[in-house]
């Protein structure tokens, strides 16, 4: 075979079988949908055996440089495939509880997957879009499935229109790029943006275009306005599959765009993305605090964490990459346990989505509650949970890059964060139960919650093996 | 392995952690059990810290027992352990005070007796940790991780108005501890190393220095805590349980002390100079300001809060001393009395606060009422509990023969070598704690028996009068014989004194 396909072969059998699972799909009256489940599933962990067996030792770009295979991708993949999976096993819950069991579910999933790669792959400008559009218009297909919601329809609708809208800004400025260096490959930008023979104000301009759709994608302030109300109207197991995966392709998106491709101008886009990390985190901190739905609280409280994950970029070294890299990648594992709590508490016609809905969960369901409890103070950023390490990576990354002060702000908001994820730790163990409903969900969406939990807890008791994976990624 | 060569400090967190793990697996349904259980894991652990201290060479000043692998290889964090002579008074001190705590949780505590046994053997590895980390990091993942068994027992266990306590005093001490985080990373910058004895030597010019004193002060002061940060004491104080009024006084209030000593003193020496006179007013405006605050307190638990604010008054006085004492003699041995002064109140204020909130605890199960003015005259009903408090009472106001006296004194002896006034601002306390300590005392205790309620109190059982006595043994024991607590300490400080006094700018 064509050493090239080799080396994209985890995207290649991925789109086979996404359209495998669409045929099958099609032609299934199977109202479980067990079949589509299961190959849906198959596929992924698949995938995920062949990102590992494809693990280049070096970087390999194929494809006239459209495509690129190193460290960063394979590990980035393997953690979207893996998470992935397990957003699936939540979803098929989800969805089985609530009736409303559709397998395009699934194959829209194994789209938005492959778009993530392909991403996370991206060599040059049109790769990066190719993969953002793949990903996003999955996405905004999955917002909408409940057709009868019309919360959903709205959050669909807000989610494509201003979704376009970035999609726009950012091909902007990747035309604004373009033009300038004449070079779509971002290894080639990098060169011409370095030979200081283009206007560079010019330049800058055309990055900030590329920055603000990156921002939208990302969902950081000032261009944070669809992520409320999509998190809250999308059915739960969208809101958790949109809050995981597409974060880590968004993330590779920032290194191939911003690194790859403008390292030269590191010292323009440091200023841009500091407002962004500020306003990021201040936005989503404080009005985190006024929410009464979960879904909502924990969108803010994802704008905030974009905030804190600029602060890699913002320290402008390979180190501070790495600590965005860990941020996104626990922040991803955090986010999906606790909207995998939501899942485990709804029922049949009922959203556990307001905050409330975790009163008294201690007396329910002692070890839930435990599990929401370890995920509550990671994400608040307190020891020895994973949240901890993933805030002090790149705190400490900020302040080796000289910039104390920044750290010292974003340690004043996550305490502000702090008084949110507290409260529903308050909830959990000071409140007492409206109801003692039993918990009733099948014992596979129980295991695979609690080993979430635990990998909260025990990531943070040891971190040494993830840290290093990170580093090791984005090395040379 | 031998006696000699076990892993003590490491033993002295991890048995109390894991003791804790194995009764919340077992739960509320073997209630006996557990609570067996959990009292033979507190003295476990306490014979270690025993054991820790006969092996403990006092004529070293560096850290001894040290113990140290990987941890995070790839930013060089270990898993340092060490104690030395700050650390191990406070260590046995954290031991003893468990076995307290578990003894007053027998029958009081009646729903979750697991989880509320969990909460403090965890907590109780966790505090043993912050005294014996040699790494900032692993100090710092102690040092937070603590908040939470604490944030729990307040909230679950507390009183009326124990959500908002708990919050305030979870985000208030959070505040605190990040900005200590930022400054350990600022230092790791400059050192390359999170190991604590290596920071010490790292030179620093005066404003960086100056920040990151700052930085500490804000961890350490709200820990202690000093004047004006300190009004979550109370707050969280009078909400929690008995238990956890006991840990928050006697152990977790000397972490701020332990921080200064482990960290602002040794790490920032010109800063601390250079901040020391304003160290001092604010030690003297709690001694003094809060002794006053204490007396007018309607509420037992918060007049005691008051009064282990103003406690602490003397121990931040004895730390921040030296640099006035130096500059006015020219020599450090009335540095070395005040601060091991300081530390002497440390532990003493320990044992005086846990009897006196104990006392408390006592009374309050019986009329579950806090207030002064729902007692009087319980002399009668319960005469050895009032001879009890009457010997806490008078440790607390600092009588002679107490332990309470021994480091009270020696501050006020090495402030008159500083000056004339902070001694006298100072040895105000002797009046005013007497005051609100006595009167208090007075009005609870003594007088005619009018409420019926009063009238009808039983005198402590075998159990409660077993804390009680083991804690008079030991307030009488510093009291008249103080030497064990200063023999352990004397090289370290000594030691300290000379490295602080060293000036390390560029």
């Amino acid at each position: 075979m064509n050493a090239e396909l080799i080396i994209a072969l985890p995207e290649i059998t991925l789109v086979v079988l996404a359209c495998m699972v669409l045929i099958i799909e099609a032609f299934n009256n199977d109202p479980q949908h067990t079949l589509t489940y299961w190959t849906a599933q198959a596929s992924l962990l698949i995938t995920l055996v062949l990102v590992f067996i494809n693990c280049p030792g070096e970087a390999t770009i194929v494809f006239n440089g459209g495509f690129i295979s190193d460290a960063m991708s394979s590990i980035l993949k393997a953690f979207m495939c893996g998470i992935s999976f397990i957003v699936f096993l939540y979803s098929y819950e989800y969805l089985k509880e609530h009736q409303s069991l559709k397998g395009e579910y699934f194959v829209l999933g194994l789209f938005a997957v492959l778009g993530m790669m392909i991403m996370a792959s991206a060599a040059s400008l049109l790769s990066v879009y190719l993969g953002l559009e793949l990903l996003s218009l999955s996405l905004y297909a999955m917002v909408a499935m409940q057709r009868d919601s019309e919360s959903a329809s709205e959050a669909a609708m807000k989610y494509f229109i201003l979704g376009a809208l970035a999609s726009g800004m950012l091909l902007y400025g990747i035309s604004m790029i373009y033009g300038l260096t004449g070079h779509l490959q971002l290894a080639e930008i990098a060169q011409a943006v370095a030979s200081d023979s283009i206007n560079r104000s010019f330049l800058v301009f055309g990055m900030i275009f590329l920055i603000i759709g990156m921002a939208f994608k990302l969902g950081a302030a000032p261009f944070h306005m669809w992520v409320p109300d999509v998190y809250q109207g999308a059915p739960t197991c969208v809101t958790l599959f949109i809050s995981t995966a597409p974060k880590l392709a968004a993330f590779a998106m920032g290194i191939r765009l911003l690194v790859d491709g403008l390292l030269p101008l590191v010292s323009d886009w440091q200023s841009i993305l500091m407002v962004l990390a500020v306003l990021s985190m201040g936005v989503g901190n404080v009005i985190a605090i006024a929410q009464t739905n979960i879904k909502r609280m924990l969108a803010y409280s994802t704008i905030a964490h974009v905030g804190f994950l600029f602060l890699g970029f913002i320290a402008g070294t390979e180190a501070g990459f790495s600590g965005s890299m860990f941020y996104i990648i626990s922040y991803a594992l955090m986010s999906m346990g606790a909207f995998g709590m939501i899942i485990l508490l709804g029922r049949n016609g009922f959203e556990a989505e307001m905050l409330d809905d975790f009163k008294g969960l201690s007396e329910r369901s002692p070890w839930f509650a435990f599990v929401m409890l370890c995920i509550m103070f990671s994400m608040a950023g307190v020891p020895p949970f994973l949240g901890f390490w993933s805030k002090w990576f790149v705190l400490k990354e900020v302040v080796s890059s000289g910039y104390v002060s920044l750290a010292a702000i974003a340690v004043v908001f996550s305490i502000i964060g702090a008084y949110y994820y507290l409260r529903i730790v308050k909830l959990m163990y000071f409140d007492k139960a409206e109801s003692m409903t039993a918990i009733k969900s099948s014992k596979q969406m129980r295991m695979v919650l609690s080993v979430n939990g635990m990998a909260i807890l025990l990531l943070g008791l040891a971190p040494n093996a993830l840290m290093a994976l990170c580093i090791a990624a984005l090395a040379g | 392995m031998t006696l000699s060569n076990l892993p003590l400090l490491s033993m002295l967190i991890w048995t109390p952690i894991l003791g804790g793990i194995w009764v919340l697996i077992a739960g509320d349904r073997q209630e006996e059990t557990v609570k067996y259980f959990s009292l033979a894991v507190s003295f476990i652990t306490f014979v270690f810290s025993v054991l820790l201290y006969c092996q403990f060479d006092a004529s070293v000043a560096g850290m001894q027992f040290v113990e140290e692998t990987n941890w995070i290889s790839a930013f060089n964090i270990k898993y340092h352990l060490g104690v030395d002579g700050i650390g191990l008074p406070l260590i046995l001190l954290t031991t003893f005070t468990t076995i307290l705590v578990i003894l007053a949780a027998w029958e009081v505590i009646e729903n979750r007796i697991s989880y509320y046994m969990c909460a403090f053997l965890i907590l109780t590895g966790l505090m043993n940790a912050v005294f014996v980390a040699l790494d900032a990091i692993l100090f710092y993942v102690f040092w937070e991780a603590m908040l939470i068994p604490m944030f729990l027992i307040i909230g679950i266990w507390g009183g009326p108005n124990r959500v908002y306590a708990t919050i305030k005093f979870f985000l208030y001490t959070f505040l605190g501890s990040v900005f200590m985080l930022v400054a350990f990373l600022y230092l790791y910058s400059k050192a390359g190393s999170f190991n604590i004895e290596i920071l010490h030597d790292v030179p620093l010019g005066l404003t960086a220095q100056k920040f990151i004193f700052i930085a500490f002060f804000l961890a350490f002061a709200v820990k202690i805590p000093m004047w004006p940060v300190h009004t979550w004491l109370p707050d969280a104080h009078v909400e929690a349980p008995t238990g956890g009024s006991v840990v928050l006084a006697a152990i977790m209030l000397k972490m701020g002390g332990y921080g200064f000593l482990r960290f602002s003193l040794p790490i920032t020496p010109d800063a601390s100079l250079f901040f020391s006179d304003a160290m001092i007013a604010l030690s003297l405006i709690a001694i003094v300001y809060i002794g006053f605050v204490a007396l007018v307190q309607e509420d037992m638990k918060k007049l005691i809060a008051y009064s282990s604010i103003s406690h602490m008054g003397f121990v931040t006085l004895g730390f921040f001393l030296p640099f006035a004492i130096v500059a006015a003699t020219g020599e450090n041995s009335g540095a070395i009395m005040g601060m091991e002064g300081a530390m002497m109140q440390m532990i003493s204020h320990g044992f005086i606060s846990a009897a006196m909130f104990l006392c408390v605890g006592v009374m309050y199960d019986r009329l579950h009422s806090r207030m002064i003015k729902d007692y009087g005259g319980v002399v009668n009903s319960m005469p050895y509990f009032a001879a009890f408090m009457m010997l806490f009472v008078m440790a607390n106001s600092g009588l002679p023969g107490t332990s309470g006296f021994v480091g009270e004194f020696l501050v006020i002896l090495s402030s008159f070598k500083a000056s004339f006034w902070i001694a006298f601002a100072a040895a105000l306390t002797l009046i005013l704690g007497a005051a609100y300590s006595l009167w208090m005392y007075k009005r609870v205790v003594f007088g005619d028996v009018t409420k019926e309620a009063v009238a009808e109190l039983k005198d402590i059982n075998a159990r409660e009068g077993l804390i009680l006595f083991l804690l008079a043994i030991v307030v009488i024991m510093f009291g008249v014989w103080p030497a064990p607590v200063f023999d352990v300490m004397h090289a370290t400080v000594e030691e300290l004194i000379t490295h602080v006094l060293q000036s390390k700018t560029l």
